[in-house]
Protein backbone atom coordinates (compact mmCIF):
# COMPACT_ATOMS: atom_id res chain seq x y z
CA UNK A 1 0.00 0.00 0.00
CA UNK A 2 1.04 3.51 0.81
CA UNK A 3 3.76 2.54 3.29
CA UNK A 4 6.11 5.28 2.15
CA UNK A 5 3.59 8.06 2.90
CA UNK A 6 2.73 6.53 6.27
CA UNK A 7 6.36 6.02 7.26
CA UNK A 8 7.24 9.57 6.19
CA UNK A 9 4.56 10.83 8.58
CA UNK A 10 6.00 8.68 11.42
CA UNK A 11 9.48 10.09 10.85
CA UNK A 12 8.08 13.63 10.64
CA UNK A 13 6.34 13.22 14.02
CA UNK A 14 9.47 11.65 15.56
CA UNK A 15 11.74 14.43 14.32
CA UNK A 16 9.28 17.10 15.54
CA UNK A 17 9.19 15.47 18.98
CA UNK A 18 13.00 15.31 19.11
CA UNK A 19 13.33 18.97 18.12
CA UNK A 20 10.84 20.16 20.69
CA UNK A 21 12.65 18.13 23.37
CA UNK A 22 15.95 19.72 22.39
CA UNK A 23 17.43 16.41 21.28
CA UNK A 24 19.83 16.20 18.37
CA UNK A 25 19.20 12.68 17.17
CA UNK A 26 16.33 10.19 16.94
CA UNK A 27 17.58 6.79 18.08
CA UNK A 28 14.48 4.63 17.79
CA UNK A 29 10.81 4.70 16.78
CA UNK A 30 8.20 2.41 18.20
CA UNK A 31 5.04 1.93 16.13
CA UNK A 32 1.80 0.09 16.81
CA UNK A 33 0.35 -1.51 13.71
CA UNK A 34 -2.95 -3.40 13.69
CA UNK A 35 -3.18 -6.56 11.61
CA UNK A 36 -6.08 -5.01 9.65
CA UNK A 37 -4.49 -1.56 9.29
CA UNK A 38 -3.79 -2.14 5.61
CA UNK A 39 -0.02 -1.74 5.80
CA UNK A 40 2.59 -4.47 5.56
CA UNK A 41 5.27 -4.32 8.31
CA UNK A 42 8.02 -5.49 5.94
CA UNK A 43 7.15 -2.73 3.50
CA UNK A 44 7.16 -0.27 6.43
CA UNK A 45 10.72 -1.33 7.31
CA UNK A 46 11.77 -1.01 3.70
CA UNK A 47 10.26 2.48 3.49
CA UNK A 48 11.80 3.50 6.83
CA UNK A 49 15.39 3.39 5.56
CA UNK A 50 14.45 5.56 2.61
CA UNK A 51 12.47 8.23 4.43
CA UNK A 52 15.03 8.52 7.30
CA UNK A 53 17.79 9.58 4.95
CA UNK A 54 19.06 13.12 5.57
CA UNK A 55 16.90 13.57 8.66
CA UNK A 56 17.65 13.52 12.40
CA UNK A 57 16.33 9.96 12.35
CA UNK A 58 19.01 8.64 9.97
CA UNK A 59 20.34 5.38 11.36
CA UNK A 60 17.54 5.04 13.91
CA UNK A 61 16.07 1.65 14.70
CA UNK A 62 12.43 0.73 14.11
CA UNK A 63 10.31 -1.43 16.35
CA UNK A 64 6.86 -2.47 15.15
CA UNK A 65 4.40 -3.88 17.66
CA UNK A 66 1.70 -5.87 15.93
CA UNK A 67 -1.82 -5.52 17.35
CA UNK A 68 -4.04 -8.54 16.60
CA UNK A 69 -7.50 -7.58 15.36
CA UNK A 70 -10.39 -8.36 17.68
CA UNK A 71 -14.14 -8.17 17.17
CA UNK A 72 -16.91 -8.13 19.75
CA UNK A 73 -19.66 -10.73 19.33
CA UNK A 74 -22.87 -9.38 20.84
CA UNK A 75 -24.49 -12.83 20.82
CA UNK A 76 -21.69 -14.60 22.70
CA UNK A 77 -20.86 -11.46 24.68
CA UNK A 78 -17.18 -12.09 24.07
CA UNK A 79 -14.33 -10.94 21.86
CA UNK A 80 -12.83 -13.06 19.13
CA UNK A 81 -9.70 -12.60 17.07
CA UNK A 82 -10.34 -11.90 13.39
CA UNK A 83 -7.81 -12.36 10.65
CA UNK A 84 -9.86 -10.94 7.79
CA UNK A 85 -12.66 -8.49 7.12
CA UNK A 86 -15.39 -11.10 7.24
CA UNK A 87 -15.75 -10.67 11.02
CA UNK A 88 -17.46 -14.01 11.51
CA UNK A 89 -17.62 -15.25 15.10
CA UNK A 90 -15.99 -18.70 15.31
CA UNK A 91 -18.49 -19.77 18.03
CA UNK A 92 -21.90 -18.72 16.72
CA UNK A 93 -20.95 -17.72 13.12
CA UNK A 94 -22.80 -14.43 13.38
CA UNK A 95 -21.13 -11.49 11.68
CA UNK A 96 -19.85 -8.83 14.05
CA UNK A 97 -20.12 -5.16 13.18
CA UNK A 98 -17.80 -4.05 15.95
CA UNK A 99 -14.08 -4.17 15.32
CA UNK A 100 -12.45 -3.24 18.63
CA UNK A 101 -8.78 -3.48 17.70
CA UNK A 102 -6.68 -4.07 14.63
CA UNK A 103 -6.87 -0.81 12.63
CA UNK A 104 -4.09 0.90 14.65
CA UNK A 105 -1.50 2.85 12.73
CA UNK A 106 0.23 4.80 15.47
CA UNK A 107 3.55 6.05 16.66
CA UNK A 108 3.82 4.96 20.30
CA UNK A 109 7.12 6.45 21.38
CA UNK A 110 10.41 7.91 20.24
CA UNK A 111 13.84 7.43 21.78
CA UNK A 112 16.26 10.31 21.34
CA UNK A 113 19.39 11.94 22.67
CA UNK B 1 2.51 -1.54 -3.43
CA UNK B 2 3.49 1.97 -2.71
CA UNK B 3 7.13 1.34 -1.99
CA UNK B 4 7.27 0.83 -5.73
CA UNK B 5 5.13 3.70 -6.84
CA UNK B 6 6.94 5.95 -4.37
CA UNK B 7 3.83 7.81 -3.28
CA UNK B 8 4.47 10.51 -0.74
CA UNK B 9 8.05 10.90 -1.83
CA UNK B 10 7.80 12.68 -5.14
CA UNK B 11 7.40 16.28 -4.01
CA UNK B 12 5.88 18.51 -6.68
CA UNK B 13 4.38 15.63 -8.65
CA UNK B 14 0.78 16.53 -7.91
CA UNK B 15 -1.00 18.84 -10.34
CA UNK B 16 -4.44 20.23 -9.67
CA UNK B 17 -6.35 21.75 -12.58
CA UNK B 18 -3.12 22.17 -14.48
CA UNK B 19 -1.18 23.89 -11.68
CA UNK B 20 1.65 22.23 -9.82
CA UNK B 21 1.35 21.87 -6.09
CA UNK B 22 4.28 20.63 -4.10
CA UNK B 23 3.60 18.23 -1.26
CA UNK B 24 4.50 19.87 1.98
CA UNK B 25 7.58 18.20 3.23
CA UNK B 26 8.60 20.74 5.81
CA UNK B 27 12.35 20.98 5.67
CA UNK B 28 13.36 23.00 8.67
CA UNK B 29 16.57 24.92 8.37
CA UNK B 30 18.60 24.91 11.49
CA UNK B 31 20.82 27.61 12.78
CA UNK B 32 23.48 26.22 14.97
CA UNK B 33 23.96 27.80 18.32
CA UNK B 34 26.92 27.33 20.59
CA UNK B 35 26.48 24.77 23.34
CA UNK B 36 28.37 25.09 26.54
CA UNK B 37 29.77 21.95 28.07
CA UNK B 38 26.89 21.39 30.47
CA UNK B 39 24.19 21.68 27.80
CA UNK B 40 26.11 19.37 25.53
CA UNK B 41 26.22 16.63 28.15
CA UNK B 42 22.55 17.10 28.87
CA UNK B 43 21.68 16.64 25.20
CA UNK B 44 23.61 13.39 25.10
CA UNK B 45 21.40 11.66 27.67
CA UNK B 46 18.97 9.21 26.16
CA UNK B 47 15.28 9.86 26.69
CA UNK B 48 12.04 8.29 25.53
CA UNK B 49 9.03 10.42 24.65
CA UNK B 50 5.59 8.80 24.44
CA UNK B 51 3.61 10.16 21.49
CA UNK B 52 0.69 7.75 21.00
CA UNK B 53 -0.47 9.53 17.86
CA UNK B 54 -2.14 8.21 14.77
CA UNK B 55 -0.08 8.28 11.59
CA UNK B 56 -3.24 9.09 9.65
CA UNK B 57 -4.02 12.02 11.95
CA UNK B 58 -2.95 14.74 9.52
CA UNK B 59 -5.10 13.38 6.69
CA UNK B 60 -8.00 12.58 9.01
CA UNK B 61 -8.00 16.11 10.41
CA UNK B 62 -7.99 17.65 6.93
CA UNK B 63 -10.75 15.24 5.90
CA UNK B 64 -12.90 16.36 8.82
CA UNK B 65 -12.27 19.96 7.84
CA UNK B 66 -13.39 19.14 4.28
CA UNK B 67 -16.47 17.36 5.62
CA UNK B 68 -17.51 20.37 7.71
CA UNK B 69 -16.89 22.75 4.82
CA UNK B 70 -18.88 20.59 2.38
CA UNK B 71 -21.68 20.23 4.91
CA UNK B 72 -21.89 23.99 5.28
CA UNK B 73 -22.21 24.22 1.50
CA UNK B 74 -25.04 21.64 1.64
CA UNK B 75 -23.15 19.32 -0.68
CA UNK B 76 -23.55 15.58 -0.87
CA UNK B 77 -20.01 14.26 -1.41
CA UNK B 78 -19.23 10.88 -2.97
CA UNK B 79 -15.82 9.20 -3.08
CA UNK B 80 -15.99 6.84 -6.05
CA UNK B 81 -13.40 4.06 -6.01
CA UNK B 82 -12.74 0.99 -8.14
CA UNK B 83 -10.04 -0.77 -10.08
CA UNK B 84 -8.99 0.89 -13.36
CA UNK B 85 -11.53 0.30 -16.11
CA UNK B 86 -14.60 -0.45 -13.99
CA UNK B 87 -16.47 2.37 -15.66
CA UNK B 88 -16.20 5.18 -13.10
CA UNK B 89 -16.15 8.03 -15.60
CA UNK B 90 -19.07 6.77 -17.69
CA UNK B 91 -21.04 6.05 -14.53
CA UNK B 92 -20.43 9.59 -13.22
CA UNK B 93 -21.17 11.20 -16.60
CA UNK B 94 -24.50 9.38 -16.93
CA UNK B 95 -25.39 10.10 -13.30
CA UNK B 96 -24.84 13.82 -13.92
CA UNK B 97 -26.76 13.78 -17.22
CA UNK B 98 -29.76 11.94 -15.81
CA UNK B 99 -29.93 14.11 -12.70
CA UNK B 100 -30.02 17.29 -14.82
CA UNK B 101 -32.89 19.47 -13.65
CA UNK B 102 -32.95 17.75 -10.26
CA UNK B 103 -29.39 17.99 -8.89
CA UNK B 104 -26.27 19.76 -10.12
CA UNK B 105 -23.10 17.65 -10.09
CA UNK B 106 -19.46 18.72 -10.02
CA UNK B 107 -16.53 16.34 -10.28
CA UNK B 108 -12.98 16.13 -8.98
CA UNK B 109 -11.13 13.45 -10.90
CA UNK B 110 -7.83 11.86 -9.95
CA UNK B 111 -5.43 9.99 -12.22
CA UNK B 112 -1.68 9.48 -12.30
CA UNK B 113 -1.45 11.25 -15.65
CA UNK B 114 -3.49 12.86 -18.47
CA UNK B 115 -6.65 14.91 -18.23
CA UNK B 116 -8.59 12.55 -20.50
CA UNK B 117 -11.26 11.80 -17.89
CA UNK B 118 -11.77 15.49 -17.14
CA UNK B 119 -12.05 16.18 -20.88
CA UNK B 120 -14.70 13.46 -21.26
CA UNK B 121 -16.75 14.99 -18.44
CA UNK B 122 -16.24 18.56 -19.62
CA UNK B 123 -17.62 17.73 -23.07
CA UNK B 124 -20.78 16.61 -21.30
CA UNK B 125 -20.99 20.06 -19.67
CA UNK B 126 -20.06 18.91 -16.17
CA UNK B 127 -17.90 21.24 -14.01
CA UNK B 128 -14.70 19.28 -13.42
CA UNK B 129 -11.22 19.66 -11.92
CA UNK B 130 -8.53 17.12 -12.78
CA UNK B 131 -5.87 16.14 -10.24
CA UNK B 132 -2.89 14.37 -11.76
CA UNK B 133 -1.02 12.73 -8.91
CA UNK B 134 2.21 11.91 -10.76
CA UNK B 135 3.25 8.76 -8.93
CA UNK B 136 0.89 8.92 -5.96
CA UNK B 137 -1.54 6.01 -5.97
CA UNK B 138 -4.43 7.64 -4.08
CA UNK B 139 -6.08 11.01 -3.47
CA UNK B 140 -5.71 12.54 -0.02
CA UNK B 141 -7.77 15.14 1.82
CA UNK B 142 -5.36 17.97 1.05
CA UNK B 143 -5.52 17.41 -2.73
CA UNK B 144 -9.32 17.37 -2.55
CA UNK B 145 -9.41 20.58 -0.54
CA UNK B 146 -7.23 22.38 -3.11
CA UNK B 147 -9.17 20.99 -6.06
CA UNK B 148 -12.55 21.86 -4.52
CA UNK B 149 -11.44 25.49 -4.29
CA UNK B 150 -11.38 25.56 -8.11
CA UNK B 151 -15.07 24.64 -8.42
CA UNK B 152 -17.98 27.02 -7.85
CA UNK B 153 -19.41 24.91 -5.02
CA UNK B 154 -22.35 27.25 -4.43
CA UNK B 155 -23.71 26.19 -7.81
CA UNK B 156 -23.51 22.45 -6.98
CA UNK B 157 -25.62 19.98 -5.01
CA UNK B 158 -23.43 16.90 -5.35
CA UNK B 159 -19.64 16.72 -5.47
CA UNK B 160 -18.31 13.49 -6.92
CA UNK B 161 -14.67 12.62 -6.30
CA UNK B 162 -13.47 10.08 -8.84
CA UNK B 163 -10.51 8.50 -7.05
CA UNK B 164 -7.44 7.00 -8.71
CA UNK B 165 -8.28 3.57 -10.16
CA UNK B 166 -6.84 1.38 -7.41
CA UNK B 167 -8.56 -0.96 -4.97
CA UNK B 168 -5.77 -0.88 -2.38
CA UNK B 169 -4.34 2.46 -1.25
CA UNK B 170 -7.40 4.77 -1.44
CA UNK B 171 -9.11 2.60 1.20
CA UNK B 172 -7.21 4.25 4.04
CA UNK B 173 -7.62 7.87 2.98
CA UNK B 174 -10.73 9.66 4.19
CA UNK B 175 -11.37 12.60 1.86
CA UNK B 176 -14.25 14.12 3.81
CA UNK B 177 -16.92 12.33 1.80
CA UNK B 178 -20.43 11.44 2.96
CA UNK B 179 -20.52 8.16 1.06
CA UNK B 180 -17.82 5.88 -0.27
CA UNK B 181 -19.06 4.23 -3.45
CA UNK B 182 -17.17 1.19 -4.75
CA UNK B 183 -17.71 -0.06 -8.30
CA UNK B 184 -17.44 -3.66 -9.43
CA UNK B 185 -17.87 -4.32 -13.13
CA UNK B 186 -19.20 -7.64 -14.39
CA UNK B 187 -16.03 -8.22 -16.40
CA UNK B 188 -13.79 -8.23 -13.33
CA UNK B 189 -14.64 -11.55 -11.76
CA UNK B 190 -17.02 -12.36 -8.94
CA UNK B 191 -14.29 -12.72 -6.32
CA UNK B 192 -12.99 -9.13 -6.45
CA UNK B 193 -14.58 -8.29 -3.08
CA UNK B 194 -12.81 -11.27 -1.49
CA UNK B 195 -9.48 -10.27 -3.02
CA UNK B 196 -9.66 -6.64 -1.86
CA UNK B 197 -11.64 -6.80 1.37
CA UNK B 198 -10.45 -3.53 3.02
CA UNK B 199 -11.83 -1.39 0.18
CA UNK B 200 -15.10 -3.27 -0.17
CA UNK B 201 -15.48 -3.39 3.61
CA UNK B 202 -15.08 0.38 3.89
CA UNK B 203 -17.72 1.15 1.23
CA UNK B 204 -21.17 2.53 2.06
CA UNK B 205 -22.49 1.74 -1.41
CA UNK B 206 -21.46 -0.98 -3.86
CA UNK B 207 -22.43 -0.63 -7.53
CA UNK B 208 -22.24 -3.52 -9.98
CA UNK B 209 -21.55 -1.85 -13.35
CA UNK B 210 -21.69 -2.88 -17.02
CA UNK B 211 -24.60 -5.23 -16.32
CA UNK B 212 -25.49 -5.14 -20.04
CA UNK B 213 -22.35 -7.24 -20.60
CA UNK B 214 -23.11 -9.78 -17.87
CA UNK B 215 -24.00 -12.72 -20.05
CA UNK B 216 -21.16 -12.09 -22.52
CA UNK B 217 -18.73 -12.00 -19.60
CA UNK B 218 -20.19 -15.18 -18.09
CA UNK B 219 -20.92 -13.21 -14.91
CA UNK B 220 -22.26 -15.28 -12.02
CA UNK B 221 -24.56 -12.75 -10.40
CA UNK B 222 -25.55 -14.79 -7.33
CA UNK B 223 -21.91 -15.57 -6.49
CA UNK B 224 -20.84 -11.94 -6.94
CA UNK B 225 -23.65 -10.64 -4.73
CA UNK B 226 -22.92 -13.28 -2.09
CA UNK B 227 -19.23 -12.25 -2.07
CA UNK B 228 -20.17 -8.59 -1.89
CA UNK B 229 -22.54 -9.16 1.03
CA UNK B 230 -19.92 -11.22 2.83
CA UNK B 231 -17.39 -8.37 2.83
CA UNK B 232 -19.61 -5.28 2.58
CA UNK B 233 -22.25 -6.43 5.06
CA UNK B 234 -23.66 -2.95 5.55
CA UNK B 235 -23.38 -1.57 2.00
CA UNK B 236 -26.34 -0.63 -0.21
CA UNK B 237 -26.01 -2.56 -3.46
CA UNK B 238 -27.09 -1.32 -6.90
CA UNK B 239 -26.87 -3.20 -10.20
CA UNK B 240 -26.92 -1.13 -13.35
CA UNK B 241 -25.61 -0.31 -16.78
CA UNK B 242 -24.71 3.34 -17.29
CA UNK B 243 -24.59 2.68 -21.03
CA UNK B 244 -28.14 1.34 -21.46
CA UNK B 245 -29.59 3.11 -18.42
CA UNK B 246 -30.91 -0.13 -16.88
CA UNK B 247 -30.99 0.11 -13.09
CA UNK B 248 -29.98 3.78 -13.04
CA UNK B 249 -33.30 4.97 -11.66
CA UNK B 250 -32.91 3.27 -8.28
CA UNK B 251 -29.41 4.74 -7.93
CA UNK B 252 -30.56 8.25 -8.89
CA UNK B 253 -33.54 8.13 -6.52
CA UNK B 254 -31.17 7.05 -3.76
CA UNK B 255 -28.89 10.03 -4.48
CA UNK B 256 -31.79 12.48 -4.45
CA UNK B 257 -32.89 11.12 -1.08
CA UNK B 258 -29.34 11.26 0.32
CA UNK B 259 -28.92 14.85 -0.89
CA UNK B 260 -32.19 15.87 0.77
CA UNK B 261 -30.87 14.50 4.07
CA UNK B 262 -27.66 16.58 4.02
Amino acid sequence: MHEVSVMAEAVRLAVDAAKSSGASRVLALRLRVGTLSGVVPDAMRFAFDVVCRDTMAAGASLEIESVPAACWCATCRAEFECTDFFNECPRCHNVSGELRRGRELEIASVEMN
Amino acid sequence: MCQECGCGLGGGGVKIGGHSHGHEHGHDHHHSHGHDHHEHEHAQSKQTVNLNRSLMEKNDRLAERNRGFFRAKKLLVLNVVSSPGSGKTTFIRETAAQLAGRLRLGVIVGDLATDNDAARLKIAGIPVVQITTGTVCHLDAEMVSKAAAQLDLDKLDVLVIENVGNLVCPADYDLGEDLRVVLLSVTEGEDKPLKYPPMFHSADVAVVTKCDMASAAGFNRELALANLKRVSHHARIFELSAKTGDGMKAWLDFLVKQRAAV
